[in-house]
This record gives structure tokens, C-alpha cells and sequence, in this order.
């Protein structure tokens, strides 16, 4: 489920981070250190994100076939593979396993 | 100022690419939003008002794992704050009247600011960024409409993998950031923590507590103050095809490392 008021929130959120640069411009530095939370912040979400979506679904495990198609992808992007191929081969890894019977 | 209302023909190439790129991951985005249960306009009203597609897989990938809106909507507006820092870098070229200057906003992305940072003239950048910001608009919400056609087409879209992209588009635009040992280590703790309580808290909480990974990552920060003066904006993690094209000099113009 999600309502249309979570939809705008997160846009609102969002439009205000995007709109606060231009508007605060040679106002405001941020220091070097918020910046790095700001990353690592984000990094540390994705990461996370990608490790509990690929693994779990609901509060069990999804089966073999989604995370050895995330981690085929993984290694692929890791060695710079060119980003359509990179999601291409999530889904193609994915979807034959299935076909072979791998939950 | 002089508009240059065109970037060169091999700047738009790059910028193709990258579309092209995006594209794929919209027509996933759709098909999988749809695949998993949620109305049509949910995936096509996230693309529209909040045009940045890590937070809406996110957002997306909490909803359909169980979690609350709420916990969504926080995941989303956690990844966009890296959206403050990519506004001040590209000030400059949004600057100008209201009307400029409000939907411009609304075009930073990771992929407009790469473009932007990688041009030194000030007419180029605005070519560059601009170019980049509207064609990306375009292709994002036209492919996200395709897979939600397609989605709504199809009946089973696990047995087409897509619930797999979800997890790997998250990855591959995490994998450029993980350039210090600190951030890893906090990221793999993270990973941990978040896989580790999803059997036993709400959905959506798991990741928020991933946050707490940060607090190992604090004596980084402050063991490595003195070496780093300069910035340290997150490198927009671009596409990895037009990374043949771009120097990662070029990509942080501040010198990231």
C-alpha cells in the first residue's frame, strides 16, 4: 500500500533538498563532514536496501533464484559492465533459474 | 550569459546512453511496481513529482516487503539528501528567474550534475545540465508508463527476474561509493544489521536501523579530518557506460580523492 499523501510527501522532501542548494547559494557551506554523513548515509541505505530485497521477502528468505541473479549482477557491475547489461543479467540469471524449478 | 542551447554531438551520445540506461530500469521500475501489487498511478506519480529513481525503488521495495508508508517515505527522503549537496555544486546553473529556476531544481539528478560537473564554461554546463535534466524526464516517465503497460500485461513478472533489478540497480549505484575502507565497513555492517532484523521487526524498520552501521564509520571521520580539506560531494553515481567517457577527475570537479 501507498497513499497518495506518502507520494507527496517524499516529493516534497525531495523538491525542498533539491531546492535548498540554489536558494542558499553562497549563503551557505556545508561543512566537508556533514557532506561525508550525507554519503555515507546514502550508501550505507543502499547497500542495505539491495542485501534485504535480494535476499528476503516479507521476514523470510525469497528462495536462491533472486540472489544469485543480484549477485551474478554484482560481480558484473563490479567489473564496470555497462549498466542495461548489468540488469539484464538480474533479471535473465533470475528468471532461468526459475524456469529450471529454483524457487 | 550565452546559451549555448546544445551540447556537442558526443555529449549527447553520452547523454543517449545514459537514457538509455535509465530507460531499462523504468520499464523494470513499472512492470515490477505493478507486478507487486500496487496501482498503476503509485509507480507514475513517484516518477513525475519525485523523478529520482533510487528513492522510488526504495520506497517501492519497502512498500511491497511488508513495510509502512511511513518507513518508505523515510528510506526515499534518506537517499535524496545527497540531492542538497548535487543543488549547491550546480547552483550556478539553475540560477536565473522563477520560473527557470523552480523546475530547474526539480532536473537534479545524479546523471544532470555528472553532465554538468564535467563542462568548465559556464554556457556549457547550463547546455549540459539542461539537456540532460529534460531528455532524462522524458525517457524516465515514458518508459516507467511502458512497464507499467507491460506489467499490466503480464501476469507473472517474477518469472521474468524483475524483482531481481530492484535489488541490483540498488547495488550497482552503491558499488562507486564504496571507495574508502570506512564507508565498506560501515556498509557491510549495515547490510548485516538490516538482513539480520528483518525475521523479527516490522518491515521498513530493519533498514532504518542499518543507519546505526554510521556510528562505526564516526571514527573515520574524525581520525581523517586533518588529511581532507576538500570536498567530498558523493560522486552522482553515473550509468556505467558513459564511464569510459568521463575521468573520475572530471566527475568530482572538487577532486574527491
Amino acid at each position: 500500500m501507498m497513499p497518495m499523501t506518502a507520494i507527496v510527501a517524499l516529493a516534497v522532501v525531495t523538491y525542498a533538498f533539491r531546492l535548498a542548494g540554489p536558494l542558499l547559494r553562497g549563503r551557505v557551506t556545508v561543512p566537508a563532514a556533514a557532506e561525508r554523513v550525507f554519503a555515507d548515509a546514502a550508501t550505507v541505505l543502499l547497500i542495505a536496501l539491495a542485501a534485504t530485497s535480494a535476499l528476503t521477502a516479507g521476514h523470510g528468505f525469497v528462495g536462491w533464484a533472486r540472489p544469485a541473479g543480484v549477485l551474478v549482477a554484482g560481480v558484473l557491475a563490479a567489473r564496470r559492465a555497462p549498466f542495461p547489461v548489468v540488469v539484464l543479467a538480474a533479471a535473465g540469471v533470475t528468471a532461468l533459474l526459475r524456469l529450471a524449478g529454483v524457487p | 550569459m550565452r546559451w549555448r542551447l546544445l551540447p556537442s554531438g558526443a555529449q549527447l551520445g553520452d547523454v543517449a546512453l545514459v537514457c538509455l540506461a535509465d530507460g531499462i530500469v523504468g520499464v523494470s521500475f513499472g512492470a515490477s511496481s505493478v507486478g507487486g501489487g500496487l496501482a498503476w498511478w503509485v509507480p507514475v506519480a513517484l516518477s513525475v513529482l519525485v523523478f529520482a529513481g533510487g528513492s522510488q525503488i526504495a520506497a517501492v521495495g519497502v512498500v511491497l516487503g511488508g513495510g509502512s508508508p511511513v518507513a518508505a517515505v523515510l528510506a526515499g527522503a534518506v537517499l535524496n539528501t545527497r540531492l542538497f549537496p548535487y543543488g549547491l555544486a550546480v547552483a550556478d546553473v539553475v540560477e536565473g528567474p522563477w520560473w527557470r529556476r523552480l523546475p530547474g531544481a526539480h532536473l537534479i539528478t545524479d546523471e544532470s550534475v555528472a553532465f554538468a560537473m564535467r563542462q568548465s564554461a559556464p554556457g556549457r554546463r547550463r547546455a549540459a545540465f539542461w539537456t540532460c535534466g529534460v531528455l532524462l524526464f522524458v525517457v524516465w516517465n515514458a518508459t516507467v508508463l511502458l512497464g507499467v503497460a507491460l506489467g499490466s500485461a503480464v501476469r507473472n513478472t517474477d518469472a521474468f527476474g524483475l524483482d531481481a533489478t530492484f535489488p541490483a540497480v540498488m547495488l550497482a549505484l552503491a558499488l562507486p561509493a564504496l571507495t574508502s575502507r570506512s564507508t565498506r565497513v560501515a556498509a557491510g555492517t549495515g547490510a548485516v544489521i538490516a538482513v539480520a532484523l528483518t525475521p523479527v521487526l516490522p518491515a521498513g524498520l530493519p533498514l532504518l536501523a542499518a543507519l546505526a552501521a554510521l556510528g562505526a564509520r564516526w571514527n573515520g571521520w574524525r581520525g581523517r579530518r586533518g588529511q581532507r580539506g576538500q570536498r567530498a560531494v558523493a560522486r552522482p553515481a553515473l550509468p556505467r557506460d558513459s564511464e569510459s567517457a568521463v575521468s573520475q577527475e572530471e566527475l568530482s570537479a572538487g577532486g574527491k580523492r
